[in-house]
């Protein structure tokens, strides 16, 4: 049976059903990084004190993260338009890239953690680094998440340009959508533990 | 092949408009990080500090949701799904602060 509204537009809600099920999950994302936001917020309010974050963390490695991220968003969005514009060649590039991007931010988080653990910080040592480990790791495997959709596209699943270019440029869009979500969420991360 | 039209109606040209946007956006998101970061430095006050900072990513989100995310220009149905988690997202923010108020039925 051949699945329903991958490449036509429902005539009710003017969109693919691809896309519709995508923001609805990023819908279900927001609530669960915006429990944990919630989480922080109020145990850093009840806290009677609370570390400034660039005294624990390091600033220098996570703003060159933010920028591999940053980066990572745009190369990913060059490859829909790649696509959009008829070149798959020039998609396998950025794409390429996205993914491997990817892996310079997960190889600059192990550093980070690694030293952390070397120092006798874990999660259990204070809440401080128990809210920082467990919204970087979070966040963290949705990039690994994001990396293996994305690692897909660029390799088998890149079969489907072939017969179906319109479905698989969507897929490449939808993908997207969460990865950039992926990035939005680093984008009030950065900050919030680092800087404050 | 220049007169390649997608299934959601994009043709090279308008293509070509979108990542000369998504190159601006970039620069901005470059430079805006490290207004974030220089701003850290300051030292200034903690509230102050955290409305900036909450402020510039603000605007980084906002910038990544509308040009990448394509917010700018969504169905209908997106929108809806988005105000609905919006109005979610502000009361689960919003509980902190009610179970914190003295007002709000915690007594010390």
């Amino acid at each position: 049976m051949e699945i329903p509204y991958t490449v036509e537009l429902r005539r009710d809600t003017g969109l693919n059903n691809g896309k519709i099920g995508i923001w609805l999950f990023l819908a279900s994302e927001v609530m669960l990084f915006g429990a944990l936001f919630a989480s922080y917020i109020l145990i850093r309010v009840g806290a009677p004190s609370w570390p400034r974050g660039d005294t624990i963390l390091n600033v220098p490695l996570a703003t060159f993260n933010t920028i591999v991220l940053i980066t990572s968003s745009v190369t990913m969005v060059m490859a829909w338009a790649s696509l959009m514009r008829n070149k798959f060649g020039t998609f396998r590039l950025y794409m390429g890239a996205t993914v491997l991007l990817g892996f310079v931010f997960l190889i600059v988080k192990y550093f980070e953690y690694t030293h952390k653990f070397h120092d006798g910080l874990w999660p259990r040592t204070n809440n401080f680094l128990a809210i920082y480990f467990t919204l970087t790791g979070l966040h963290m495997l949705h990039v690994i998440g994001g990396m293996a959709v994305n690692a897909y596209l660029w390799g088998p699943g890149a079969k489907l340009w072939k017969t179906n270019p319109t479905w698989f440029t969507n897929r490449v869009e939808n993908s997207g959508l969460f990865w950039h979500f992926v990035d939005l969420v680093w984008i009030f991360l950065f900050p919030t533990l680092y800087l404050l | 092949m220049s007169d390649h039209v997608s299934a959601a109606g994009h043709d090279a040209a308008d293509i070509d408009k979108h990542v000369r946007v998504y190159i601006l956006v970039f620069v901005a998101l470059m430079v805006l990080t490290i207004v974030t970061v220089a701003v850290s430095y300051l030292h200034l006050p903690v509230h102050t500090a955290v409305a900036l900072a909450l402020l510039v990513a603000t605007v980084k989100g906002s910038l990544v949701a509308c040009y990448f995310m394509h917010l700018i220009a969504e169905k209908k149905l997106i929108y809806a799904v988005l105000a609905l988690t919006v109005a979610f997202f502000v009361v689960l923010m919003a509980l902190p602060v009610l179970t914190t108020s003295n007002t709000f039925g915690i007594h010390e």
